[in-house]
C-alpha cells in the first residue's frame, strides 16, 4: 500500500493553464485567452506593483510578529499571484469569503493597514467592515466559509443579481465536510459562486497528498461543478482563471472551481517551523517558480520595467511597509468594557447583569487607587473584588 | 380567536412573518412539498413558491452555512432542522459561526437566523428522534435559546423569533404539537410579552415549579394533582432559556422559598443546574430548602419502550415537591 503522505505521482489528465512561465516567457492557453484579450502591459505592471506591495505586506508583519507587535502572523509569501490574480478580475460588488491567509486579497479590497493588523495584534476578531469592502472577515474555521459563499450566492440568485460570492479555500479545506456540502448546494442551486482553492502544498504539516489522491481541481466535477487547475504562480492565468469562473457566475452558468497550485514559501503561522515536515530541495524548486521573478522578467523583456519604474515600484513597497508598521504600533489597546460589546444585538439580561458586575469590580481597583476603597472592595483588591451583590436577608 | 393545533400555530406565525417581510426563507429537508415530517410548513411552499420555501439536501452544517451567507446577503432565514438529534452535523456552524458573527464583526454582520428544532421525546421515536440538547445551546454566547408551550406562544415567538436581530434557536415542544389551543392571530406583536420574558402558568404560593416547553403542561398536572391534597403550586413557564427571566422567577421563590426545577434534558449541567445555581446566589436566604431538580438521566435517551422511565411524569415531579417541602420521598436518606 501506497504512503498517503506521499506526493500523489500520478495527478491525472489534469492540464494546468498557464500563460506565463517560471522563466518568464508569455505561452498561449487556449481557454484563457480570451478572458485576457484587454490585459495590456499598463495592467500587468499594476498586478506586479501589487505583488510587491503584498509580498511587503508579509514581509513587514512577519518582521512585527518577530518584534512582538504582533500576536501572530500567517505568511503569505509565495501565494501573492494567487491572491492578486483572483481579486484583480472581481467587481466591486461581489462579495469575498476569505480564509485567514487572503490579506494580499484585502489589500487589493482596499482594507486599511490598521484594520488589517487589529486581528494580528490581538485587538480585535473582525478586521474591517465587510459590507465597506465587500469581504467577509478572516475565517479560521477551515472551510466553514465555502457554505457562507455558497448561500450568498444563493441569496444573490433569489435576488436575480449579476454579481457573485467567491469562497477562498485551503488544499486542507477541500477534507472538510463543509466544503463538500457547499458544492453540493451551490450546484443543486446553481449558485453563481467560485471555489476558489489555493493548493499551497501544505496544511500545517501535512502534504496536500494526505488530503487528495487525485488532483484537487479534479474533485469538483463529481458534484457537476466545472473546475479548472491553473498556474498559481503565475498571475496573468490566475486572472483568466477567475474571470472564466466570473463569466460564468455572471451569465447563470452557475458554480465553478479553481485549483491555484501554488506553494507556502513561509510557515504556516509565525509559530510554526516547517523546518520540521520538508526539506530545503523542495523551496529551492518553488523558488524557481516564484511569481514575481517571472512577471519581471517577462516586464523586463517587453522594456516595461526600466531602472526608474523598479526604484519607483520599490518605493512604493517602502511607503507601504511604512505605513503597515505605524498603523500597527499606533492602535490603542481595545477597552476592557468592550468584551461585553456586540455580543447580542438586542440587550440580554443575564449578560448586561455580568457587565455591571465587572464594571463594579474594576472600579473597585480604581477606588482602591485612589485611596478610596469601599468596605466590599478596597480592602482585598487583587485577591477577592466586589463579589456580594445579592440582596441582603429578609 | 382561532383554534388552532401547536403545529398549524407555527404555520401561521411562519406564514404572517412570510407576508410581513420578503427577506424571509425558509430552508430545511422536506420542508416543500411534503411541508415538513411534522407538517408544520403545510402549504408555505405553494403559497410563497420554492424560492422562499427551499427543499434542501440532505446536510445540516449546510443547511445553517447557506443561511449564514444568506443573512450576510440581507435575508432572514428560518432553517428547519427536521429532529433535535440531527442538528450536531451543524453544531459547528451554529456555534463557531451563527453565534459569533456579530460579535466578531463588531455589530456590522447581523445573523437574525431563525433554526426551528422540534425536541423531545414521548412520541415512541427511535433513537436520534426524542433528544433535548438545548443545554449546548443555552450555553453558547451570542445565541437565543427559546422553547414555546402552547399554540399561543408558538405563533407569537416564532413571529418574533424571525423579528429579533440575534439569531434564535426555537425548540419545538414535539410531543405537543397536536394540543390545541385558542390564538389571536391579530395579536400586536409589540404588546406582546418579550421573547425573552418567563410567565406564570399557574399562580401557587407553596412551591415554585420551573418547566420549559413540553414539560409544562406536565407540571401544570403535577400543580393540579398537588392542589388537591391542599399544596399550592406557583408553576413558572420558563419560555426563554437564554436568557432565563429571573425576575418573576425570583419574585416566586421569594414567595414560596422553594423551587423544583423539572425538564426532559440531562441533569448535570442542565437548566435546572444553572437556574438552582442562580437562585441559590440570589435567593439564598429566602429558600427553605435546597433547590431541587427532576430531570431525564444522565444516560443516552433510551429506547422508546423505556422512556417513560426517564422522562419526568406527574409523580416524579411530585416526589420532586415534596422533596422541596421537607416531606418523605424518594431522595430521603440519599444525603449523603
Amino acid at each position: 500500500m501506497s504512503d498517503p503522505r506521499q506526493e500523489p505521482e500520478d495527478q491525472g489528465p489534469m492540464h494546468m493553464h498557464q500563460l506565463i512561465t517560471a522563466d518568464g516567457q508569455r505561452v498561449e492557453d487556449e481557454l484563457l485567452e480570451e478572458f485576457i484579450a484587454d490585459v495590456d502591459d499598463e495592467t500587468l505592471l499594476g498586478l506586479y506593483r501589487d505583488m510587491v506591495a503584498v509580498r511587503r505586506i508579509d514581509r513587514e508583519a512577519t518582521a512585527l510578529q518577530r518584534q512582538g507587535q504582533l500576536a501572530l502572523w500567517p505568511p503569505m509569501l509565495g501565494q501573492e499571484a494567487s491572491q492578486v490574480g483572483s481579486a484583480r478580475a472581481l467587481e466591486a460588488d461581489d462579495f469575498i469569503f476569505p480564509t485567514y491567509r487572503e490579506n494580499g486579497v484585502a489589500y487589493c479590497r482596499g482594507a486599511l493597514f490598521s484594520q488589517m493588523m487589529g486581528v494580528w495584534r490581538g485587538n480585535t476578531n473582525t478586521g474591517w467592515d465587510p459590507y465597506e469592502i465587500n469581504m467577509a472577515t478572516p475565517q479560521i474555521i477551515i472551510g466553514a466559509q465555502t457554505l457562507h459563499a455558497a448561500g450568498y450566492a444563493m441569496g444573490l440568485g433569489l435576488e436575480g443579481k449579476e454579481s457573485l460570492a467567491i469562497g477562498y479555500l485551503g488544499d486542507g479545506a477541500t477534507s472538510q465536510g463543509d466544503v463538500h456540502e457547499a458544492m453540493v448546494f451551490a450546484a443543486s442551486f446553481q449558485a453563481p459562486v467560485i471555489f476558489f482553492c489555493q493548493n499551497n502544498h501544505w496544511a500545517i504539516s501535512e502534504p496536500v497528498g494526505l488530503q487528495s489522491s487525485v488532483p484537487l481541481a479534479g474533485r469538483a466535477p463529481g458534484y457537476g461543478i466545472p473546475s479548472l487547475q491553473v498556474d498559481g504562480n503565475d498571475v496573468l492565468a490566475v486572472l483568466a482563471a477567475t474571470r472564466w469562473a466570473a463569466a460564468r457566475a455572471r451569465s447563470g452558468g452557475g458554480p465553478s472551481f479553481i485549483e491555484a497550485v501554488t506553494y507556502r514559501m513561509g510557515a504556516h503561522t509565525t509559530a510554526d517551523d516547517p523546518t520540521r515536515y520538508r526539506g530545503v530541495t523542495e523551496l529551492e524548486e518553488w523558488g524557481a517558480k516564484d511569481p514575481i521573478a517571472r512577471l519581471r522578467t517577462l516586464l523586463q523583456g517587453r522594456g516595461k520595467l526600466d531602472a526608474g519604474a523598479e526604484a519607483e515600484i520599490a518605493t512604493t513597497a517602502d511607503t507601504v511597509g511604512a505605513e503597515l508598521r505605524q498603523a500597527c504600533i499606533s492602535l490603542p489597546d481595545p477597552e476592557p468594557m468592550s468584551i461585553f460589546d456586540n455580543v447580542y444585538a438586542d440587550s440580554h439580561a443575564i449578560l448586561e447583569r455580568q457587565r455591571d458586575h465587572y464594571e463594579r469590580y474594576l472600579a473597585g481597583f480604581f477606588a482602591a487607587e485612589q485611596g478610596l476603597g469601599t468596605s466590599s472592595s478596597s480592602g482585598a483588591a487583587g485577591t477577592k473584588g466586589a463579589s456580594t451583590m445579592e440582596g441582603s436577608r429578609p | 380567536m382561532s383554534q388552532l393545533t401547536l403545529t398549524q400555530s407555527i404555520n401561521a406565525g411562519l406564514r404572517r412573518a412570510m407576508e410581513d417581510d420578503p427577506k424571509v426563507v425558509l430552508l430545511g429537508e422536506d420542508i416543500g412539498t411534503l411541508g415538513g415530517v411534522f407538517r408544520v410548513t403545510d402549504g408555505l411552499m405553494k403559497d410563497f413558491g420554492s424560492h422562499r420555501v427551499i427543499d434542501t439536501p440532505l446536510a445540516e452544517s449546510a443547511i445553517i452555512g447557506t443561511a449564514v451567507g444568506l443573512a450576510y446577503r440581507g435575508f432572514r432565514p428560518v432553517c428547519e432542522i427536521q429532529f433535535d438529534g440531527f442538528i450536531y452535523p451543524g453544531f459547528d456552524q451554529i456555534v463557531s459561526q451563527v453565534a459569533k458573527l456579530h460579535v466578531r464583526t463588531q455589530g456590522k454582520v447581523r445573523m437574525p437566523l431563525t433554526i426551528r428544532v422540534p425536541f423531545g421525546g414521548g412520541i415512541g421515536s427511535p433513537e436520534h428522534h426524542s433528544e433535548s440538547p438545548e443545554a449546548y445551546f443555552v450555553h453558547t454566547a451570542g445565541l437565543r435559546v427559546v422553547s414555546p408551550s402552547n399554540p399561543q406562544d408558538a405563533y407569537t415567538m416564532v413571529r418574533q423569533a424571525i423579528a429579533s436581530d440575534d439569531p434564535v434557536l426555537y425548540f419545538e415542544p414535539k410531543r405537543r404539537y397536536h394540543a390545541k389551543g385558542d390564538v389571536d392571530l391579530e395579536a400586536d406583536l409589540g404588546a406582546a410579552p418579550a421573547l425573552g420574558s418567563a410567565r406564570v402558568a399557574a399562580a401557587g404560593t407553596d412551591v415554585t415549579l420551573v418547566a420549559y416547553g413540553a414539560m409544562l403542561k406536565t407540571a401544570l398536572d403535577a400543580a393540579s394533582a398537588a392542589a388537591e391534597e391542599g399544596i399550592s403550586i406557583d408553576v413558572v413557564d420558563l419560555r426563554s432559556l437564554s436568557p432565563v427571566d429571573y425576575v418573576p422567577l425570583m419574585e416566586s421563590v421569594r414567595r414560596t422559598g422553594r423551587l423544583v426545577i423539572a425538564h426532559e434534558a440531562s441533569q448535570t449541567l442542565g437548566l435546572g443546574a444553572e437556574i438552582a445555581a442562580t437562585i441559590t446566589e440570589r435567593c439564598f436566604n429566602y429558600l427553605e430548602t435546597a433547590p431541587v431538580r427532576v430531570t431525564g438521566f444522565d444516560v443516552p435517551y433510551p429506547p422508546s419502550k423505556l422512556e417513560k422511565h426517564h422522562l419526568p411524569d406527574l409523580d416524579r415531579i411530585l416526589d420532586g415537591v415534596d422533596c422541596a417541602l421537607g416531606r418523605t420521598n424518594s431522595r430521603t436518606g440519599m444525603e449523603d
